[in-house]
């Protein structure tokens, strides 16, 4: 990992995609599961969790130089933590509908595992871009599958999606989807299928090695 | 706010448990819940560090924080307030008794990203709690959450025996069986009315 010249490109695609934090890795299940119920929450959620993940990247980056080895858990700490209140702080201000749906979710984004699990695996260890291409590549890998996850319980909960009708009005919104048991089950689902999907892909790419 | 104690205990055991009604705590619910003896010292340890966090995150933002002014700073004095606490009584075990840290030592450092203890601890100051209300708040949470991680552990102990189709094999599997462990809780939610 002392490899300083990352191709940012690759950084990017790597957390967007293949190493994906919510598919891949397993990382910051708690927002992932309590406020995915309407879209919007989860396009929000993701877009905060991408803005302190991006700029604890670059600062623990820039100054991996200086902070020693022993001290480096509770230095991440102090910078993730200032960076999620300058981010609650915004969004009280500026977005507070958004703000208030988020609740106690918003100053939880400071332990949120994907955060430390990248300051501690990448930007502790490459340079200023990659980190922020690391930073910018998790955070919207995260708001994707946050997103597609909120979108599918809304769709089946409340019969819309962003707040727009999309089922016919005779369909029977699912309540359950909505709640707790629905989180878990949609999430459950969706990694079974994501799992298949990429199985499916290597195969086929197998496939096509063995006959060329 | 003059709930008796045990109607806090009811609340957080069965219709309000961290984990199945408000998701909170679901890394190590989930990571850490393979085996029932694992997850009986994950709950032990979280249960200790829970209470202790109440009461010291009650004591900074009573003594520091609103003195100061500086009730902003709540999130960054929280989590280092755990972070210290979390580091001490990792020491302090090792010293006193190394049993018990033998049987907890790996999952102390774990829980300082547990965010089950920050959320109590920001769920306490928001409501306003006395002193003693957010300890037995915390206790009582952290019991919820213990309780939770045993019986989950104690199901996919049991799962790991049976015939499953692979592809609930795993995570999706876990989740699957957490989700209907929750149906299985929201039958509480009318009991405290």
């Amino acid at each position: 990992m002392a490899d300083h010249k990352k191709n940012p490109m690759k950084v990017f695609m790597n957390g967007l995609i293949t190493e994906n934090p919510t598919f891949s890795l397993m990382l910051g299940m708690c927002p992932t599961l309590a406020i995915t119920t309407a879209a919007m929450n989860g396009v929000g959620m993701g877009l905060a969790t991408t803005a302190v993940l991006v700029c604890s990247n670059l600062f623990i980056s820039l100054m991996r130089n200086i902070i020693s080895d022993k001290i480096r858990i509770p230095a991440f700490i102090v910078i993730i933590a200032s960076f999620v209140t300058i981010i609650d702080m915004c969004m009280k201000a500026y977005l507070p509908d958004l703000s208030a749906s988020l609740g106690m979710y918003i100053p939880l984004i400071v332990v949120n595992c994907i955060i430390f699990a990248r300051a501690e695996a990448f930007a502790f260890k490459n340079g200023p871009v990659a980190s922020i291409a690391d930073g910018l590549g998790m955070g919207l890998g995260f708001t994707w599958a946050i997103t597609l996850l909120s979108a599918i319980r809304e769709l089946f909960g409340n019969g819309t999606i962003f707040g727009v009708q999309i089922m016919p009005a005779a369909y029977q919104p699912m309540a359950i989807m909505t709640k707790v048991p629905g989180g878990f089950i949609t999430l459950g689902l969706l990694l079974a299928l994501v799992a298949a999907i990429r199985k499916a892909i290597a195969k086929h790419s197998a496939g096509k090695e063995a006959k060329a | 706010m003059s709930h008796s104690f045990f109607y806090i205990l009811v609340s957080y055991l069965l219709v309000n448990n961290y984990v199945m009604n408000q998701f909170l705590g679901i890394c190590p619910f989930l990571g850490v819940s393979k085996k029932l003896d694992t997850a009986a010292g994950m709950g032990m340890a979280v249960t200790f560090v829970m209470t202790l966090a109440s009461l010291m995150t009650w004591l900074v933002k009573r003594f520091l924080l609103v003195p100061l002014e500086l009730e902003y700073m709540q999130t960054i004095a929280f989590i280092l307030v755990i972070a210290v606490l979390v580091q001490c009584v990792e020491m302090a075990l090792k010293k006193i008794s190394p049993s018990l840290y033998q049987s907890l030592g790996v999952y102390l450092p774990l829980i300082t990203t547990n965010c089950a203890v920050l959320g109590v601890a920001i769920a306490n100051s928001d409501a306003g709690l006395g002193l003693l209300e957010s300890v037995v708040s915390g206790c009582c949470a952290a019991l919820g959450f213990a309780m939770s991680m045993v019986l989950f552990a104690g199901i996919r102990e049991r799962l790991a025996m049976t015939k499953m189709p692979a592809w609930m094999n795993g995570f999706s599997g876990a989740l699957i069986t957490a989700g209907l462990m929750a149906i299985a809780f929201m039958g509480f939610g009318g009991l405290l009315g």
